[in-house]
């Protein structure tokens, strides 16, 4: 009987597949076509192109390996904004990490307000980095007008700047997910630490720290990722001044392709290596996540 | 009892820092709102003050900046971008996670790795041939603007739908489909009610992207038509000109930001759940 009806049923589930089946084009083609026009289009487009020198995507002529040679001339300033980007990068996984940590284990000890505060820390990440980008830099000409200058004048501002920036409006993010992985470790590991006499900082490095690590990773893969794909706020708080000093690898390429015309092919060159350095951080990220999903 | 007491001192203390990066947090947003209500002339030279009889400007910033960009317009092209192409992006995308989800072929699985491809792929690869593509096919208006964002919001999208709708159990569809219902009448009753969590979450995801979305609209609509959305005009206002109206800058950025805090207010707790969601996930 058992078997019988398992048979019946997989009957049913084929039958349903295929009927289903003769529903493709109302399922999934308007899907489909916005995503040719997005993304399966121009990035083709975009890998042909990349080898090409042209002006408009229709006058492409064929040139081999030129524009990634020309790409890491130090004219381009591609070599610089990757160092700056890297540079950035690090400095932000660091301090946002550190800092949205601290405040995930400050709001889960039940002080009051709690729900306040994290109402309150996760608003900036909800501002678009153009209008965060202008507020900033007001702010901090405001500040340095103070000393007679401004943040254009010298590439440190910049730096500084943008790290405090991607500081004040990622912390907040990151801090949520802290809180969800601190909330997930069982009170009674912490209480049986507290039995054994572990004393708070033994406690967080033996055991809180141990069984929030899957959040540590998403954390710090998001992070890198954001950080290193900032457009929006570099634009807007510097712009790369002074002299493309504090220009990032997104900010250099587009720079390259509307800048003077005739580079083009440049920038969809430097497009490609810097899709290239963002699918490995992607992909080592997804290996990574795997192989911890593994070993739980 | 001595531990409690210890406890209650330590919790004080900490509730001073907590206000204290509360204070830092929420100072920048008040700058620009303190500021909004000063003269020009005074912005520069006393930044940090709060506006008093001279310094006091009233509304002018705000009359002159609406004058000057058109930042209404904007927030209205702003408001229906945004909405018509999230809605596309659940009716649409949850549509194709269902059918390459529950139909195994060769082409429906080369059509979700290539969705989840899509998704590593930064914008800067796609820019510049995505926009000479939507010139050839008139895509630089509203409506062209909400077909990319179904095509960019795609990937995401359609992976985190398909993702649900595989933990949904077949036997509830089977039953409607043996009543007699066809895919589309199953999907629309049966399946789609059930996807609502989800989907509350892709809008969500999608919803705060397009709005603060710049480079897009930028780049396909421009700068000299009137589908400005508000980051155009934003930037427009400050790249534009070298003596720039600080006032009505500052006046403008209280504007643009006023819309997502009622937002964040209003749905907090879908926004911080949803984030945390899409986090996990993508």
């Amino acid at each position: 009987m058992q078997l019988r009806l398992q048979e019946v049923f997989k009957k049913g589930v084929a039958g349903m597949e295929k009927t289903l089946k003769k529903y493709f084009v109302v399922f999934t083609v308007p899907t489909i076509i916005a995503f040719a026009f997005a993304f399966i289009i121009p990035f083709a487009q975009g890998v042909y192109l990349s080898f090409c020198e042209f002006t408009t995507v229709s006058n492409a002529k064929w040139v081999g390996l030129k524009n990634y040679i020309l790409a890491f001339s130090s004219s381009q300033g591609f070599t610089r904004a990757l160092l700056f980007t890297v540079g950035f990068t690090i400095v932000c996984i660091i301090t946002i990490n550190l800092l949205a940590f601290t405040l995930a284990l400050l709001l889960t000890r039940k002080i009051k307000g709690t729900n306040i505060f994290r109402t309150i820390f996760f608003m900036p990440n909800l501002i678009g980095g153009i209008v965060l980008g202008y507020t900033w830099q007001q702010m901090i000409n405001a500040i340095l007008y103070q000393f007679e200058t401004t943040i254009v004048s010298n590439a440190k501002y910049g730096f500084i700047g943008l790290v405090v920036l991607m500081n004040w409006q990622m912390i907040g993010y990151m801090m949520i997910i802290y809180i969800a992985g601190l909330q997930n470790v069982p009170t009674d590991l912490i209480e049986a630490a507290k039995i054994d006499g572990a004393t708070a900082w033994q406690t967080l490095i033996k055991v809180k720290l141990p069984m929030v690590m899957s959040s540590v990773s998403i954390c710090m893969f998001l992070t890198l990722s954001n950080c290193f794909k900032l457009f929006d706020q570099n634009k807007a708080l510097t712009n790369g001044a002074p002299r493309d000093k504090t220009q990032m690898l997104a900010l250099n390429i587009y720079d390259t392709f509307y800048g003077k015309t005739g580079y083009e092919g440049v920038g969809q060159a430097k497009a490609v290596m810097f899709f290239i350095i963002v699918a490995v951080i992607g992909i080592s990220q997804l290996a990574f996540t795997r192989s911890k999903e593994v070993e739980q | 009892m001595i531990q409690n007491k210890k406890t209650r001192t330590t919790n004080s203390i900490l509730f001073v820092i907590l206000f204290v990066v509360a204070v830092v947090v929420l100072y920048p947003l008040f700058f620009i709102l303190n500021n909004s209500f000063k003269g020009k002339f005074f912005i520069s030279k006393d930044p940090f003050s709060l506006p008093t009889g001279e310094t006091f400007s009233g509304l002018s910033n705000y009359v002159n900046g609406l004058v000057k960009t058109g930042l209404l317009s904007a927030i209205g092209w702003s408001f229906f971008i945004t909405i018509v192409s999230v809605l596309l992006i659940i009716l649409f995308t949850s549509m194709t996670a269902y059918y390459i989800t529950r139909v195994k072929t060769k082409v429906t699985q080369a059509l979700y790795y290539m969705f989840v491809f899509s998704m590593i792929v930064p914008f800067q690869m796609v820019m510049f041939t995505m926009s000479s593509l939507a010139d050839t096919f008139h895509l630089k208006n509203p409506i062209g603007m909400c077909v990319l964002y179904l095509g960019f919001g795609a990937g995401l999208s359609v992976f985190m739908f398909a993702g649900f709708i595989k933990s949904v159990p077949i036997d509830i569809e089977e039953a409607s489909m043996i009543d007699g219902c066809t895919p589309l009448q199953n999907y629309f009753k049966v399946v789609f009610p059930i996807l609502k969590p989800t989907a509350i979450t892709v809008a969500i995801l999608n919803a705060m992207w397009i709005w603060n979305d710049f480079l897009l609209p930028y780049l396909v609509i421009g700068i000299s038509t009137k589908y400005k959305t508000i980051p155009v005009v934003v930037q427009m206002l400050v790249g534009s000109n070298g003596n720039k109206d600080m006032g009505a800058l500052m006046a403008m950025l209280v504007l643009s930001i006023i819309p997502i805090i009622i937002f964040y207010l209003t749905c907090q707790k879908y926004i911080i759940e949803g984030v945390v969601a899409g986090a996990v996930k993508g």
